[in-house]
């Protein structure tokens, strides 16, 4: 059976990985492709890159991180940040990326999933999505988290899965960052809707989080940064752990060479 | 030498990265000349199969890759190893290279649980059912990474491996010099890297 994935993100500004406590306080960590490949080695699932520059050069600078680490690691690759048209759709798969991730691109111009998904295919569109409650609702915020769109975001992604996208991350901005848990509410509220691979973001402090989100049905995927990064936790302990509760996990062989 | 069949068709970045890694020649290429020099065959693909046989009847390469796979180690990878097969019901009624006996259906309407998400994406165990050399450097239940909404049926003569979703999904089969894989090895890690490393050595 299809195992649960486990998947470490790296937001990348000017060529180092960062990370912020609810999308601000951004702090430098590490060089992607070495933290790519740690990753790797240590049995992550899938990767997940954000581009977080908005210079010309950090994109080109990304994109030169991404070839590299396209080349030496063979798991899928997800990459989302400044995702607004085809061309760059196509600028980041020759650079070896798998899926690509649309979030504000999107709320711009939601052609963009189906056209993306009609040229591409279904699996290779990943819906992004920040969200926050507002009031008594969950709404889509823009912008790495800083406006509110005042959009539903539950119509929001139902209307993205119509749309063409194969897959979702939802990441929760109230969770994000706080280690105290996923945002399970908001993911099971997500799960009754739609029927595409769910990707769980936002708010993983420890393994026993994982291990609460796996026992909600319909989440395919956990994914995380800071905790990653600081070694706090450790992927392949994880999955064990995981494994140890009975939930479907990859264990990793020996390398090859 | 592996030539990689071009015929429009996929992103073969990985594909061509992981027979770097392993040390491997390769060249993409629809020139006859070149693939008859090369050692081994590499079918890619993804997308749709109408779609896809199109382009390669479009090639005129078919009735020169039939020949070709009687002398030489070929493997068809994901739609590419679907288009070895005899028929394909995905979006009409296509008829496929041929070269394994079988058939190409929706995944859909054969999964007995219904909360099983299509397509069938992610990683999943590889159950042999047959040695091969192909297995050489791989072990029974090692995981592969797999995309894909098709499956084939009708294949057990050539099936050497399955993995279980909710229906016995084919994931690798062998006839002859020929053989497929529904996973992606470039994507699959280092069981993918053993495998392509293996299919090197037959």
């Amino acid at each position: 059976m299809i195992t649960k994935r486990i998947i470490p993100c790296l937001d990348v500004k000017d060529g180092r990985v960062v990370k912020g406590t609810n999308f601000k306080d951004l702090r430098d960590m590490a060089n992607p492709v070495e933290m790519a490949q740690f990753y790797n080695d240590a049995g992550a699932d899938e990767l997940v890159f954000y581009d977080i520059t908005a210079s010309a050069e950090g994109r080109k600078l990304f994109s030169d991180i991404l070839t590299d680490v396209a080349k030496k690691i063979f798991i899928p690759l997800t990459v989302g940040g400044g995702i607004n048209t085809l061309d760059d759709f196509d600028r980041v798969l020759k650079c070896g990326a798998d899926k690509v991730s649309v979030n504000s691109g999107a709320i711009k111009n939601p052609d963009l999933i189906n056209q993306a998904a009609k040229r591409y295919g279904d699996q290779c569109v990943v819906l992004s999505t920040d969200v926050k409650r507002v009031g008594g609702s969950f709404h889509i915020f823009a912008r790495g988290g800083r406006d509110d769109t005042g959009i539903d975001a539950i119509e929001w992604i139902k209307r993205g899965v119509d749309n063409g996208a194969g897959e979702l991350v939802v990441n929760s901005i109230d969770t994000d960052g706080v280690k105290n848990g996923f945002d399970l509410e908001l993911l099971d509220k997500v799960t009754s809707v739609v029927n595409v691979p769910i990707i769980a973001s936002g708010g993983a402090g420890n393994m026993e989080d994982f291990a609460q989100l796996f026992e909600h049905e319909g989440i395919d995927a956990g994914l995380a940064a800071s905790i990653f990064h600081t070694k706090n936790v450790l992927i392949n302990e994880l999955k064990a752990y995981l494994k140890s509760k009975g939930i479907e996990m990859r264990i990793t062989g020996e390398k090859v060479k | 030498m592996i030539a990689i069949i071009d015929y429009g068709v996929g992103n073969l970045f990985s594909l061509m990265s992981s027979l770097e890694y392993l040390g491997l020649e390769s060249c993409v290429t629809s020139s006859k000349d070149v693939i008859e020099k090369a050692d081994r065959i590499i079918l890619p693909g993804v997308g749709a199969f109408g779609d896809a046989i199109k382009k390669l009847e479009d090639t005129g390469l078919i009735p020169f890759l039939r020949e070709q796979a009687k002398k030489k180690p070929f493997l068809g990878i994901c739609l590419g190893m679907q288009l070895l097969f005899e028929t394909s019901n995905e979006y009409g009624d296509y008829k496929g290279i041929g070269l394994i006996e079988g058939d190409i259906v929706s995944l859909e309407p054969d999964i007995s649980d219904k909360n099983l998400k299509v397509p069938h994406m992610g990683w999943n165990r590889l159950d042999i059912k047959k040695d091969d050399d192909i297995f050489k450097y791989t072990s029974d239940g090692e995981y592969v990474y797999y995309v894909h909404s098709y499956y084939g049926v009708n294949c057990q003569k050539s099936t050497l491996a399955t993995s279980e979703y909710g229906v016995s999904v084919t994931g690798v089969v062998k006839n002859g010099f020929v053989y497929g894989m529904q996973f992606h090895p470039e994507k699959s890690g280092d069981t993918g890297l053993r495998l392509l490393k293996a299919f090197s050595e037959i």
